[in-house]
Parts: structure tokens; C-alpha cells; sequence
């Protein structure tokens, strides 16, 4: 059996066991990688694989000798980083990610980039100049989006664990189509620096793991205040393995929320179903009677939210600095009209125009100052939630993954994917995606644990929980 | 035609904090291009601002300075426009929530007593610069000054005339620089203004249409535009034309202002709140912390002058504008070195003269107030005529801190007050001009005056003036 199929604790214990290596890891890693990702017929999970020289600066630590692969909008020093798009190609950081530097010092091995939707905009991961990645599951189908590449690695074991960014469920959606662990933590819980902006209001870093003791120990490392990010909190990490010790969930109330039972999909139905029996057996209290009134708006406020900071974070890619550049123009404006209208995808440029008109004098105050009114109300409605159950339970998405092409002509279709995902990120709470019932037909389905601010702890208490009993 | 004139001043100042305000860089001025920069104020794909506190507190300082009120929570936006000098694509700035709003700057005094009101004071980052003459096709971009912090000043429309909008950036000067907030040398860019002039007749109702005026770059400039505004305006208006709201740019070499853009293409900025920087509260003791920072500022200064040293307004003014010169008057008079009126003509006069002409400020010359006391104390006691003090001993004494004493006796200056010696002049003065000494005794009391002169250039300015003047008196009476 090959070491890339192995979790980040297995490989540990091997390591220490001594009845493998860290090199022996990486090289199957690689060979994997070579063998089942080579080109964009395959699963295409990575990008730029001839530059993706393995990068590990500590032997030592948490994370030594693990394989950690990286979405593609994560600023390494020295190395690409492109969210990619044709308009960041030949852009190499002059510095590191906070997570990267957190990840290096815990001895982890930086080992390639992963495919996106272009700026972390979509939920297919059909939107990247480099073309689309294919679902493990399923090669006919999506491997989710924006964070596709990140979650693909690591269901087809071309990585043992990957960092995704998640603005309105890039992580979690992802993670449920390819039937893997993904964690969105609370806004503010891992530091944004060197992450390349979408919404930054909405922005976390996050780990896509095979397991959840594996994304408990990722979060613990990349977790923590960073003095070089305003809006990162100064909360103490606690210590997420130590929650995993009990899988009893006795004494815990989890809330199923009145307007999720409401025109549930079959397999939706089907996977709340099961997720029900399975908590209750464990001990839980199902709570049906929480109420929230205003996420039935959370799609609407967010593409007024999201677009409206992405069309300001992206006016810096104006072929000024880096980055792509058109050629010979005749003028400043030309220069930017040529450089931007050939740079960015249709689905970024339809975010801008969307952002820009909801900022525009005149609309801002219907639009933007409305969105964010509702947006406190939607966060109001979780405190509240939050005062009568632990946790809040609901499908991460409303379906198994689709096909590739299947909703790519319909953006609004497509924006509907993401209904269950978007809440949390507007809320700014935690949120975890794990695989639960498989589809109608045998697709994974991903069941999403929402708690309150900082409660990681509790979310990875019930998806280990729920992980063992599936066992 | 009378018209009448409506002027709002927008001044942005650089605060005097050592680096950047959304970073760690130095703010250097005049350093080799792109040297004093970061990923963060380079604006690359993934940094974040984060706010220095200093910038902060300067900030607050100003904002108490000037009496406005500080705003409870701090809150910066982004406002979006595309410049190459502006590498994120916006600017972060505070629109909706000010640091501070409201205050007042007086100018004039006494029956011209007028009370400008500050409308804001707000925070924000600078932009990169330009560079044009570098080659034939391309331009440059130096992002140096990218992200030095900068604090906008914004005045009510409350002033009515150039000389009211100097005086009005002239106290505003000398109250920043007093508090230490902020440098305001123009030269280094450190305070740069944008003039609102509009112009109607008098006694029609509403407000002209507002023309702002851009790149002015010395207080001279300010006036000089605004003047040319009203001439500009009010002809437009004398000849029944409308005067289009719009944004014009300064054109020094020509002393005239170019249209810049209309209303019409004027920028959508798109403000909304800066999603980056979290807002925070100012405490009471912040705020307590930056009042008692303050030192006493020009105004109060120049009351306690006119008041403790019964300093005309015009003096008092002059010596409480900047802290150093207020510091060697005051010294100087506190320590009995000098008397105050004495003390006040010496800076005023011959000190204010050296620094004007040199351009330099107080604290780049060698003066301390003993060396002012002593060159004076030389001119009081009789020792040498106020002429030569100024002219031949205390340029020596500023510029290399020699002692005046010294060089009054090196340069051979000494006040001849020595009767015989005295006496032979006038004698020989007296002979040279029989006409004038015809004329005095004629009753032409001024003659005298030119009979003193006289013997003055005779003993090449060593003669004691008051004693000659009474000795051809006491001479021509016999």
C-alpha cells in the first residue's frame, strides 16, 4: 500500500514506529502524484506540478515529515501563487503565508499547489485558467468548488492533507462531494495574512483531511492570533485532539433547524435522515423546534457582500506591479482595460461588475448597507440558536457533486449550491463538513455541524463522534 | 461688480510618526526609488493593513488641538479608484466616521476676530509618486511615499478672502507644528492644500456652484489661486456665464488654474468600510492621555504674551507661532536676561530676518539666549549702536555662536561715547555743511537729524547716536 493513502497521524505512528520514513512518505506522495494526476485529462487536482519541489524547513514538530498540499491563492515564498488566473500568472511571492510559516515550523512538508475556481470564485472548480478537476468519486463529475484541487488530493490520496480557503463554503462543499473532512473555522480563528483575498469579511483559512483527528491536529497548528492580520482574535487555541477522546455525546443538544427540514432534496432527506439516528444513538439531543428565520436570505446577502469587497481586493491586479500585463498600449486606461479584459475569467468579471454596481453611489445604501443589515440579522438568529443547542445540524450541501458542465451556463443555479455553506460565513462561525450517507446514486454526501464562535472543539467532539460510529 | 467670495480649505498634513501607517516601513523623504517598502505598502496579492497606534495618537492630538470632538469608535474605508501610484486600487482613508469632528481655527484679532470652523479631521494613507522624465515612453512608479500616514484637515466654508485663507493655513501650521504632530514642511510635501472657491453677487441667495482647486503647493500658491479664482469667476459671472462645478489644477509656472474635470467625470469612489481593520473604541484615556500631551498652543500662548509681557498682538503673535521662538523670547525675559519689548524687537527683527533669509529654523543656528541677551546687552549699555549690532556683530553670533563681545572689539566697533572725540566730528561736521546748519537755525528741525547722520558715517557708525544728536543741539543753540 502506498504511504499516500495513509492519514497525517498514521504516518506519524509509522515514523515513529520506524517502519517508515519521512523521504519514503514524500516519494509516494510524489509518484502518486505523477502516476494519477499528470495531466488535465486526469483528475488534475494539481497545478504547475514541475515546480513543486517539496519545501520543509523543521525536522521537527507536529507535523514532521507530513505532505501538506496548498490551494493555489496561499503565498509562498519564492513560489507561485496564482488563484488561478491568467491575470496573477509569473507572480512569485516575496513572502510567506502565516499558515505556511506555522505549518513549516511544525515540521510539515509544503508540497504542491491545487487547482481552484479562478479567485475562489465558483463551486465546481470549472472556473480556473487551468481547466476544471475532476471529481475521485466520479471523473464525469465536479469535484466541488473553489477549494476542488485541495479536496480532490486528498480523496484520490494524491496528498494526505491539504489547506482550502473558504469564503461561502469553498472548503466544505468541496470536501462533501469528495467524500473528505473540511473545516471552516471561526472568522478571525486562523490569520488571513498571505491568503489571497476574495471577501475578506468572509475569508478562512482551513484544513481538508482524510479524517477529523487529522483536521483537529492541522487547525491546532495553523490556529492563532497573528499580530499581522487586524482581524485575527487573540482567543487561545485549545487543544481540538483532547476533544476527541470522548465519543459519548451524552448531554449534548444538537439543533435541526425548522427551515432545513424544509424542502430537503431525497438524498439531502435521506442524509438527515440517518445523521439523526446515528447522534441520538451516540447520546445527542435533537432539537427540531430552533428557528433560522433569516438564512432563507443568506444567498442574497452574500452575493451582494462577497462581490462587492472582491471588487475592491481585486482593483490591485492593474498590470502595474505584477502579474500579467498587455502588451503595448496606447494608454493608461488601455493598459488596464486590455490587461483586466484579457486576465480575468468570465465568472471574476462578473463578480466585479456585481460589486462594483452594489458600492456605486446612488445603489450602495439599497444594496450593500441593506445586505449588511441582514447579514447581523442571520448572525443574530445563530445567537440565538446558540443559546438553546450546542450545535446546529444541516446537509453541507443540497446534493451529491454534479456533473462537469451541468451548471456552468446558469450562475444563479450554480450560486444555489452553496445555500447550506453561505450562512456560517456570514455569521463568521465554525463549520464542519464530513462525510455522512452516501447518495441515491453512491455519491458522497457531506452532513455540515455549524457551533458558535471559537467552538471548533465541540464541532470536532461530534464529527469524530459520528466518524467512529460509521466505523 | 461686488461679489461675494466663499472659500472651504481641504489640507492634508503628514503626520510625524517614523513609519508607515498600515505598516512597518520608514518614512523617509528623498531616499533611492522603491527602497522604503513591504509587500504590505507595495499592496502585493495577500497582505493586510495593520493600523500604527502612533498614527493613531498623533492623530487624536491634532483632533483635541484644534477643539473637535474625537469620534467614540475608529473606523478607516476603502475608497476605489485606479492610479498606478495607488498600488492597492484603493486608498484607506475614514469617510463615514472621522477621527475627529468639528473645532476651530481663530484668525485676525481683536474687531477682525474671525472663528473658522473645522468641519473634519480624518486619517488616511498617502499615495506612491509618479515619475515622468525618466524616458521618452514609459513612466515610473516610486511607491516610497505609498502608506506614509496623512491626516485631512477639512474647513466649513468660512473664509472669505485670500488673505483669510493664508492666515487661516498659517495658524493651522503653527499649531501642529507646536504640538508636534506633524512637521509641515511644504517643500517635502508634508502639508498640501486643495482651495473650494466659489463666487455670486451679493445678496443673491444661494451659494456659487463650488470649483475646487488642486497642486497647490505653497501658502503663496493658495493665495495666489484663489485670487486668480475670483478674478476668473467673477468676470464669468459679470459677463451672465454659469460657473460649471468642476475640479481645476493650479498651474504655477503661469499663475493660472486649468480645467481639470467636470462633475460630470468626476470619480465614483465607492466607499465602504475597510473589511481588513477591525474598529475599535477610543477609551477616556486615550483621550486623557493625549489632552495632557498637549503643550500650550500658539493662541493661548500669544494671550499670555500680550497679557504677562504686555506684547502687542502683532509681536505676541509673531513669538508664539513656532515653540522654539517662543521658548528663546520667553527664556530671556523669565531669566532677567532681557527686557521684554527689547527682547521681542531683537527676534522679531533681526533674528526673523536671518532665518527668512537663510531659510533655516531657529533650532539649525547657533543662537541660545544668553548669546541674544549679551549682543543686546552690548546696544543697552551704550557699548556699540544698534546699526552695527545688527548688521556687523549678530549675523557672527547666530551663525557661528561666537560671543558678540568679542567680536565687537575684533571688528573694532566700540561705541565712541567719549566727549572730545565726539566733539571733533560734530566741529568738523558742522563746518562741512554751513547750509544745513543755516537751515536748523532757521527752524528746520529735521536738518538736525541729517547733521547726526553726518558725523555718524564720519566715526563709521562708532558714534553714539543719541549723544550726537545732543551735543549739535546744545552746539548750534550756542
Amino acid at each position: 500500500m502506498s504511504l499516500a493513502q495513509k492519514t497525517a497521524f498514521q504516518l506519524l505512528e509509522l515514523y515513529r514506529n520506524k517502519k517508515a520514513s519521512e523521504e519514503e512518505a514524500l516519494t509516494d506522495v510524489v509518484s502518486a502524484v505523477h502516476t494519477k494526476d499528470r495531466d488535465t485529462r486526469s483528475i488534475h487536482a494539481y497545478i504547475d506540478l514541475e515546480h513543486s519541489t517539496p519545501l520543509q524547513k523543521q525536522v521537527s514538530g507536529p507535523l514532521a515529515g507530513i505532505p501538506i498540499a496548498l490551494k493555489d491563492n496561499i503565498c509562498v515564498e519564492g513560489r507561485e501563487a496564482t488563484c488561478a488566473s491568467e491575470i496573477l500568472k509569473g507572480f512569485v511571492s516575496p513572502y510567506s503565508a502565516t499558515v505556511v510559516e506555522k505549518l513549516l515550523n511544525a515540521g510539515a512538508v509544503i508540497f504542491g499547489r491545487t487547482n481552484m475556481d479562478e479567485f475562489a470564485f465558483g463551486s465546481s472548480c470549472e472556473t480556473s485558467c487551468y481547466g476544471p478537476t475532476r471529481n475521485p468519486r466520479d471523473p464525469e463529475r465536479v469535484p466541488g468548488g473553489s477549494s476542488g484541487g485541495s479536496a480532490a488530493c486528498v480523496a484520490d490520496d494524491t496528498a494526505i492533507a491539504s489547506l482550502g480557503s473558504d469564503t461561502g463554503g469553498s472548503i466544505r462543499q468541496p470536501a462533501a462531494f469528495c467524500g473528505v473532512v473540511g473545516m471552516k473555522p471561526t472568522y478571525g480563528r486562523v490569520s488571513r495574512y498571505g491568503l489571497i483575498a476574495f471577501a475578506s469579511s468572509l475569508d478562512q483559512i482551513g484544513p481538508i483531511t482524510k479524517d477529523v483527528r487529522d483536521n483537529a491536529l492541522l487547525l491546532s497548528v495553523i490556529a492563532g492570533h497573528d499580530s499581522k492580520d487586524s482581524t485575527s482574535a487573540n482567543v487561545s487555541v485549545p487543544d481540538y485532539l483532547k476533544a476527541l477522546e470522548d465519543t459519548k455525546l451524552s448531554g449534548m443538544k444538537i439543533g435541526y433547524p425548522l427551515e432545513i427540514q424544509k424542502d430537503l432534496t431525497p438524498d439531502a432527506a435521506k442524509l438527515m435522515t440517518e445523521a439523526v439516528k446515528i447522534l441520538e444513538k451516540k447520546g445527542a439531543v435533537i432539537d427540531r423546534s430552533i428557528t433560522l428565520p433569516h438564512t432563507k436570505y443568506a444567498v442574497n446577502v452574500y452575493y451582494i457582500v462577497a462581490p462587492s469587497e472582491a471588487s475592491s481586493n481585486l482593483a490591485r491586479f492593474d498590470g502595474v506591479r505584477f502579474g500579467h500585463r498587455a502588451a503595448a498600449t496606447a494608454n493608461l486606461l488601455s493598459m488596464y482595460e486590455n490587461t483586466r479584459g484579457h486576465g480575468f475569467g468570465a465568472e471574476a468579471k462578473r463578480r466585479i461588475i456585481l460589486g462594483t454596481y452594489s458600492l456605486s453611489s446612488g445603489y450602495y445604501d439599497a444594496y450593500y448597507v441593506k445586505a449588511m443589515k441582514v447579514r447581523t440579522l442571520i448572525k443574530n438568529d445563530f445567537d440565538e440558536a446558540f443559546k438553546k443547542v450546542d450545535a446546529i445540524l444541516m446537509p453541507t450541501a443540497p446534493s451529491a457533486a454534479f456533473k462537469l458542465g451541468e451548471k456552468t451556463k446558469d450562475p444563479l443555479e450554480m450560486y444555489l449550491s452553496d445555500i447550506y455553506t453561505i450562512s456560517a460565513n456570514l455569521a463568521g462561525i465554525p463549520a464542519i463538513s464530513i462525510p455522512g450517507a452516501l447518495s441515491e446514486g453512491g455519491l458522497p454526501l457531506g452532513l455540515q455541524f455549524l457551533a458558535k464562535p471559537f467552538a471548533e472543539e465541540t464541532l470536532y467532539k461530534i464529527a469524530h463522534s459520528y466518524e467512529e460510529a460509521l466505523k | 461688480m461686488t461679489t461675494l467670495v466663499t472659500i472651504g480649505l481641504e489640507v492634508h498634513v503628514q503626520l510625524a510618526s517614523k513609519t508607515k501607517i498600515f505598516c512597518g516601513c520608514a518614512v523617509r523623504f528623498a531616499s533611492a526609488p522603491n527602497s522604503q517598502v513591504c509587500p504590505v505598502c507595495l499592496g502585493l496579492p495577500g497582505t493586510l493593513p495593520v493600523l500604527n497606534r502612533e498614527v493613531f495618537r498623533l492623530g487624536l492630538k491634532a483632533v483635541l488641538a484644534l477643539g473637535g470632538t474625537p469620534s467614540k469608535t475608529i473606523r478607516f474605508d476603502r475608497k476605489n479608484y485606479f492610479y498606478p501610484d495607488l498600488p492597492k486600487g484603493y486608498q484607506i482613508s475614514q469617510f463615514a466616521d472621522p477621527l475627529g469632528s468639528g473645532g476651530l481655527i481663530e484668525i485676525g484679532s481683536g474687531e477682525s476676530l474671525k472663528r473658522v470652523r473645522i468641519n473634519r479631521l480624518h486619517l488616511e494613507e498617502d499615495a506612491g509618486k509618479l515619475i515622468h522624465d525618466q524616458s521618452e515612453v514609459s513612466s515610473f512608479v516610486d511607491l516610497n511615499r505609498a502608506g506614509t500616514p496623512l491626516a485631512e484637515i477639512v474647513s466649513e466654508p468660512d473664509l472669505e478672502s485670500s488673505e483669510e485663507a493664508y492666515e487661516y493655513l498659517s495658524s493651522l501650521k503653527a499649531i501642529l507644528k507646536s504640538i508636534g504632530v506633524s512637521e509641515c514642511d511644504m517643500e517635502k510635501g508634508q502639508l498640501r492644500c486643495d482651495a473650494n472657491v466659489s463666487v455670486r453677487k451679493l445678496r443673491e441667495e444661494p451659494l456659487g456652484k463650488k470649483v475646487e482647486v488642486k497642486n497647490l503647493n505653497s501658502f503663496k500658491a493658495v493665495k495666489a489661486a484663489i485670487e486668480h479664482e475670483i478674478v476668473r469667476q467673477s468676470e464669468a459671472l459679470e459677463k451672465g456665464e454659469k460657473i460649471p462645478q468642476e475640479t481645476r489644477l493650479w498651474d504655477e509656472a503661469r499663475q493660472k488654474t486649468f480645467s481639470m474635470r467636470s462633475k460630470e467625470e468626476a470619480h465614483d469612489y465607492r466607499y465602504f468600510p475597510e473589511p481588513d481593520l477591525v474598529p475599535f473604541s477610543v477609551t477616556p484615556k486615550e483621550i486623557e492621555e493625549a489632552r495632557a500631551s498637549l503643550p500650550e498652543l500658539p493662541k493661548a500662548k500669544k494671550e499670555r504674551f500680550m497679557r504677562e509681557f504686555q506684547l502687542s498682538d502683532y509681536d505676541a503673535s509673531l513669538l508664539s507661532a513656532q515653540n522654539e521662538v517662543a521658548e528663546l523670547f520667553e527664556t530671556a525675559v523669565k531669566k532677567s536676561l532681557m527686557d521684554a519689548k527689547v527682547a521681542a524687537n531683537w527676534i522679531t527683527g533681526p533674528v526673523f530676518a536671518y532665518l527668512s533669509e537663510r531659510n533655516v529654523s531657529l533650532s539649525q543656528t547657533a543662537l541660545t539666549t544668553a548669546l541674544l541677551a549679551d549682543t543686546a546687552g552690548l546696544v543697552q549699555k551704550g557699548s556699540v549702536s544698534f546699526q552695527a549690532a545688527k548688521e556687523k556683530i549678530f549675523p557672527e553670533v547666530i551663525e557661528k555662536g561666537l560671543d558678540p563681545k568679542m567680536v565687537m572689539k575684533e571688528k573694532n566697533l566700540e561705541q565712541v561715547s567719549d566727549d572730545s572725540a565726539l566733539d571733533r566730528w560734530i566741529s568738523e561736521v558742522i563746518l562741512d555743511n554751513p547750509k544745513v546748519v543755516a537751515e536748523f537755525k532757521g527752524g528746520k528741525e529735521t536738518s538736525a537729524m541729517f547733521l547726526v547722520g553726518q558725523v555718524m558715517k564720519k566715526s563709521q557708525g562708532k558714534a553714539h547716536p543719541a549723544k550726537v544728536q545732543s551735543m549739535i543741539r546744545q552746539k548750534l543753540k550756542e
